[in-house]
């Protein structure tokens, strides 16, 4: 078990930089999830982390000694990669025992008719093989060992990728996007499979993906990087509730989080297309701002909810999604310039389409962001009350990207 | 039978004389480059028919009774097969191990498979006279050098146990390059995920990474190799007629060269038929082990 620090780590290719002085530091035990959109730094991070890539500067300690000089199998990680990566000649018995028999045997012990002269090599073989066989039979693959990896499933070869790298109990696993190549419904069933195992191994795990849904539903915490860095780190409920910025905001949740662009008037408040917001943010009057509102905010008048004093926005139905529980719905604001605004509501067949109607929401549930794209805090006066307990929790089923 | 039936058994009919009429010009031309050619020349092996006669007899087997007792063909036969033991491992092996190197280059690499690639396009006719000259007992720069480290001049060329493998070493030369390219194709197409995997799994040094990783990824390659190399160096004529034209005492005379002599030196071309037909069953057995052995190993 293992506590992980990243301290200042860098990387360029050539004049190309591509991570920025990253300072992280994982908890023993901790399931981290690293996620941010394609080419934000994620699996170069996972990489060096692994030891596949040297840092340009910085570096990298578990539990407070330094693994940067270590080769890959000496750093006690172990890594699933995105195409799982089994070696597609040997049998997954093989595949799993590979790590073992590397670590255990002696090179003349490895090669081929050689190996033969070794009784040495049958007692450490036959342990490795009770081995394999405990971590297969935890992964309900052991009736797969004689098989090769083209004979295989998608989910039998992420299973056994996670077996190969279950064996030499590392401790610290690394996960590049290791659901990605599995299909929807695959996916929903390993995300709950990895947590167990997590929960299971109480190993450290840095898990890298570009689906918020996954992000969300399995992490203690979440780094979200965007070029380069790390633009927040948080656990999903922080990231969701209080974004740091507008990219983090964009990015997790599903449906995206409605932006609202807006100006602070004279007295204010914020001033948006077909209405007004009563929120002190403290900018100067005339800057402009952008309010955020996730889905299940936003309520159409005609579902009564119990808001104090809400913000009205007319507007009108303009498209329907209905996903059995609950309903997307697709307005078109009617007060100003076209803008569109997304509900997410339980059943609601009393908005009809073509008929306006009022939107409310109330204005402590608005993510404020100055011109840069910033949170900006809201006096502590008028957000005091506790943010309002989500309605519906993060979409499970689809893709957040 | 329906009438409705008639039309669209009819479009079936035009459908495949279609096809048919395409593929007749492939397939005549096939006819009449391999086929016939292949079976006048199984009807040759059974006359007393030489080049340039108007009249033949049917001889029966004696051509082949005679081929097969001949203490010429047996040599050149079993030189082909020496040269072949050479050639194949030789060129392989070495290719394999410039593959490997090559492909780890980034920057020179393109430099390096150029030149390992030169022999391959040249002529062999003509670089085997360049050979002849390097390798020239009194003038050439080879023996020059050994004179010059003290070894003394080697008469490649003229020593009868050491003209074979002469001319072995210029077939190796020339056959690198090729494998080199059929090789490294082979290492590009290996994911370089799993090398990665198997730095993390533990396989730390190279010997390792080739044994576990590249040689049985490599397999399919390798068996390619091994088959066009093997049919390839079966096929060695030019240095041997260029350089030492099956001598000294006939120790390099192989098939081809002992099928030119008979066939357009000698005109006795029923017997080079025979000779023929005898290649052309080594090539056979190459090509098909090829085709099964090669096929089966391919898939994982």
């Amino acid at each position: 078990m293992a506590q992980l620090d990243l301290r200042g780590i860098s990387k360029s290719f050539g004049d190309t930089v591509v991570l920025r002085d990253i300072d992280l530091s994982i908890a023993d035990g901790e399931f981290l999830t690293l996620v941010g959109p394609s080419g934000c730094g994620k699996s170069t991070l996972i990489r060096i982390i692994a030891g596949l890539e040297p840092q340009t500067a910085g570096s990298i300690a578990v539990d407070g000694a330094a693994i940067d000089h270590l080769r890959p199998h000496e750093r006690r990680v172990a890594m699933v990669f995105q195409s799982y990566a089994l070696y597609p000649h040997m049998t997954v018995f093989q595949n799993l025992a590979l790590p073992l028999t590397m670590a255990r045997l002696t090179m003349a012990e490895r090669l081929p008719l050689l190996r033969l002269l070794s009784p040495r090599r049958r007692r450490i073989m036959a342990g490795i093989g009770q081995e394999v066989g405990t971590v297969a039979e935890q992964l309900q693959i052991d009736r797969l060992l004689d098989r090769r990896p083209a004979q295989l499933s998608g989910g039998q070869r992420q299973r056994v990728a996670l077996g190969r790298a279950m064996v030499r109990h590392p401790a610290v696993f690394l996960m590049d996007e290791p659901l990605s190549n599995l299909d929807a419904k695959l996916r929903v069933h390993m995300r709950s499979e990895l947590a167990d195992l997590h929960a299971r191994l109480r190993a450290t795990f840095v898990y890298v993906t570009h689906d918020q849904v996954e992000a969300m539903t399995m992490s203690d915490r979440v780094a979200m990087m965007h070029g380069g860095r790390i633009i927040q780190l948080g656990t999903p409920a922080q990231l969701y509730d209080r974004p740091a910025n507008l990219t983090v905001a964009q990015f997790i949740g599903s449906p995206t989080i409605n932006l609202i662009k807006g100006r602070i008037d004279a007295d204010g408040a914020i001033e948006i297309p077909g209405g007004r917001i009563g929120l002190a943010t403290g900018l100067p009057p005339g800057s402009e701002v952008t309010v955020g509102l996730r889905p299940e905010a936003v309520v159409p008048a005609p579902l009564a909810p119990a808001f104090q004093d809400p913000v009205r926005l007319p507007a009108r139905l303009h498209r329907r999604e209905n996903l059995g529980p609950e309903q997307i719905l697709h307005f078109d604001l009617l007060g100003g310039e076209k803008a569109g605004l997304i509900c997410r509501v339980m059943g609601s067949e009393s908005v009809v389409a073509d008929e306006p109607v009022d939107l409310l929401f109330e204005a402590s549930t608005c993510h404020v962001f100055d011109a840069a794209g910033e949170r900006v805090a809201l006096p502590a006066s008028l957000a005091s009350s506790p943010l309002p307990a989500r309605p519906v929790a993060p979409l499970a089923g689809g893709s957040g990207t | 039978m329906s009438t409705a039936a008639m039309p669209f058994r009819r479009q079936l009919l035009w459908q495949k004389l279609t096809g048919a009429g395409f593929a007749l010009p492939a397939f005549l031309l096939l006819l009449a480059l391999h086929v016939v050619p292949l079976l006048v020349l199984a009807a040759l092996s059974f006359t007393d028919y030489e080049l340039g006669v108007v009249t033949f007899e049917w001889v029966g087997l004696d051509n082949y009774v005679q081929a097969f007792s001949d203490e010429t063909f047996r040599r050149s036969l079993v030189n082909t097969l020496y040269y072949v033991a050479i050639v194949l491992p030789g060129s392989v092996i070495l290719s394999l191990l410039v593959a490997v190197l090559v492909h780890q280059r980034k920057r020179t690499r393109s430099f390096y498979e150029i030149i390992y690639f030169l022999p391959v396009t040249s002529t062999l006719i003509a670089m085997a006279t360049v050979w002849q000259f390097l390798l020239h007992p009194s003038l050439g720069v080879i023996n020059a050098a050994l004179r010059k480290l003290g070894f003394g001049e080697v008469p490649f060329l003229s020593d009868p146990d050491l003209a074979l493998p002469t001319l072995a070493m210029i077939g190796i030369w020339q056959l690198i390059g090729f494998n080199m390219i059929l090789f490294l194709a082979g290492l590009s197409s290996i994911p370089r995920d799993l090398y990665e995997a198997s730095a993390i799994d533990g396989v730390g040094n190279g010997v390792d990474r080739f044994l576990t990783i590249t040689w049985p990824l490599l397999g399919p390659t390798t068996l390619f190799v091994i088959v066009t190399t093997s049919i390839t160096a079966f096929k060695v004529f030019d240095t041997v007629a260029v350089m030492t034209k099956g001598g000294p005492q006939g120790a390099t005379e192989v098939i081809l060269y002992a099928i030119y002599l008979e066939g357009f030196y000698y005109f006795r071309t029923a017997y080079a038929s025979v000779l023929t037909l005898v290649f052309l069953t080594f090539v056979v057995i190459f090509s098909v082990i090829q085709t099964f052995v090669l096929d089966r190993r391919t898939h994982y």
